[in-house]
């Protein structure tokens, strides 16, 4: 894959980055422009909101992946599933930090950063999402999605003396 | 804090040493193993996102991002660009990689103390993180490992008030990897008193003096940990207690992990410590200098929110036991077909 063209999906591969119909509220990942679901679907092009995937899902299906590509030899056997996020979008992915013979079909899962591949010895690292097994400790209940925490635009009153 | 984990015993039987004695010699366990799909950036995004979310900060308001690392993936390409992309924290913010051997996460401390301070930031993240390697079958390899910690620096919601900082540095070549070069070289025995004991005691003991405390002012001490017993028998020279060290010790169980070491030590401190205690923590990086830092838990660690992310003692006891051919092909000590 050409630099410019990972380059260009890192929104997509870092932050999960998707978007959002802002009239019938349908999550897509990987972003597109227009909304199929919306009967009008033509005027929903252009208006389509970005929209931060929460990376918490499950396992819809998965296989075990014994022959790999070129680059993932060191990582055989590993589970490769289809996970339904928490917004609804499926993605494809691998899951880590898991026996691959313990994954199943259920299986709780929540968004990683791992290198994806490397170009050879001396090219570019490509990092992104994969998927680890949701524990207790990583199940955020008020977890903020990105539209529910928009910056600030100016820094709020110093609140306490202290200085870290 | 990475999955896998290796023992001494499983080292040393395959270079045909009494590996568990090496490892009581150097007070080590076990040692933590990254995958092969994991590296510093990575483990620095993973401990500043569950930094990010324990502390309900917003990442567009991280003003600066340091990474003190030796083994940033990239010679030439910054790890913090990575991780603050990672985070969703660019592109209004400084970022740069640090290093200063294992003491590159402290002194990114420092700095981010300073720029919060004159208020050029509101916040700033300093993350100490390593993949570090020792060669086959040298001693090194039965300590090196990997992890990283991660800590937003600001005025706001203090939990740990860092009251003073001093450094003590001096050129002292007892630990280097020269450029290109795929494992570090050490001075053996040099690494110790010289080195080591020397720069963490003088440092320990110009902060107390700049702080006015002594040893029995503090309920917990953490020190750079490149082995379970060099932190303990300086911490004996400058008069702190077993338990004094009990929470700021974690090398026996996941062993050096470099530039995480002590922070990651200072993470498990602050999963138990109480308000009002104090806490001393000295960094050491080789080549060499000491960071301490005189803590003061404030009541605000009553409200912070635990609730999401791993604590750190459950690291420490976790992590799943691979043998030693395994942990070779993870690190990447195997020569592949087609290459050179």
């Amino acid at each position: 894959m050409s630099i410019a063209r990972f380059w260009r999906e890192t929104p997509v591969r870092y932050n999960l980055g998707g978007c959002r119909c802002p009239t019938c509220l349908t999550v897509y990942f990987p972003p597109r422009s227009v909304c199929p679901v919306c009967v009008q679907h033509r005027s929903s092009i252009g208006r389509l909101e970005p929209f931060q995937l929460s990376g918490e899902g499950e396992v819809v299906s998965y296989t075990v992946v014994h022959d790999a590509a070129e680059g993932f030899e060191m990582q055989v056997p590993y589970a490769l599933a289809i996970v339904k996020t928490r917004e609804g979008p499926q993605l494809t992915a691998p899951v880590v930090d898991i026996d691959p013979s313990e994954v199943r079909i259920g299986l709780k899962v929540r968004a990683t950063f791992r290198k994806l591949r490397e170009e050879g010895k001396a090219g570019v690292i490509h990092y992104g999402y994969k998927f680890a097994p949701m524990d207790d400790v990583h199940r955020p209940p008020e977890r903020p999605t990105q539209s529910e925490t928009a910056p600030s635009t100016a820094p709020t009153a110093v609140a306490s003396e202290s200085r870290a | 804090m990475p999955l896998y984990r290796i023992t001494p015993a499983e080292i040393g039987r395959v270079w045909g040493t009494d590996g568990a004695a090496m490892g009581a010699a150097l007070g080590v366990r076990r040692k933590s193993v990254p995958a092969p799909d994991e590296d510093t950036i990575t483990i620095s995004t993973e401990a500043l996102r569950t930094a990010l979310i324990r502390g309900k900060i917003d990442p567009q308001e991280i003003g600066a991002l340091y990474v003190g690392s030796e083994s940033h993936p990239y010679a030439v390409k910054p790890t913090a660009s990575v991780v603050a992309q990672a985070v969703g924290a660019t592109p209004n913010l400084t970022a740069s990689d640090f290093e200063f051997a294992c003491k590159a996460g402290t002194a990114a401390i420092q700095t981010c103390l300073g720029l919060v301070g004159a208020e050029m930031v509101r916040y700033g993240v300093a993350i100490g993180s390593d993949t570090s390697q020792g060669a086959p079958g040298d001693a090194l390899e039965y300590s090196a490992s990997a992890g990283g910690a991660a800590f937003v620096i600001g005025r706001e919601r203090v939990i740990a008030k860092i009251r003073h900082t001093l450094s003590y540095t001096t050129d002292t070549p007892d630990f280097w990897r020269r450029e290109g070069q795929r494992y570090p070289s050490h001075g053996g025995r040099f690494t110790g008193e010289p080195a080591y004991f020397r720069h963490v005691t003088e440092c320990a003991q110009r902060l107390m003096e700049r702080a006015g405390t002594n040893p029995k002012s503090y309920a917990h001490v953490v020190f750079h940990q490149p082995n379970g017993k060099f932190p303990q028998r300086v911490g004996r020279m400058l008069g702190f207690t077993e338990a004094q060290m009990r929470y700021g010790l974690v090398t026996p169980q996941i062993g050096n992990t470099y530039s995480g070491a002590a922070l990651i030590g200072l993470a498990n401190v602050l999963d138990v410590a109480k308000a009002g205690e104090q806490v001393l923590m000295v960094g050491y990086g080789s080549g060499a200098g000491s960071d301490a830092f005189d803590i003061e838990v404030t009541d605000e660690i009553n409200r912070f929110d635990r609730s999401y992310g791993t604590p750190v003692q459950q690291f420490l006891d976790g992590g799943v036991e691979i043998p030693y051919a395994v942990y070779a092909k993870f690190r990447g000590k195997i020569r592949m077909g087609g290459e050179s």
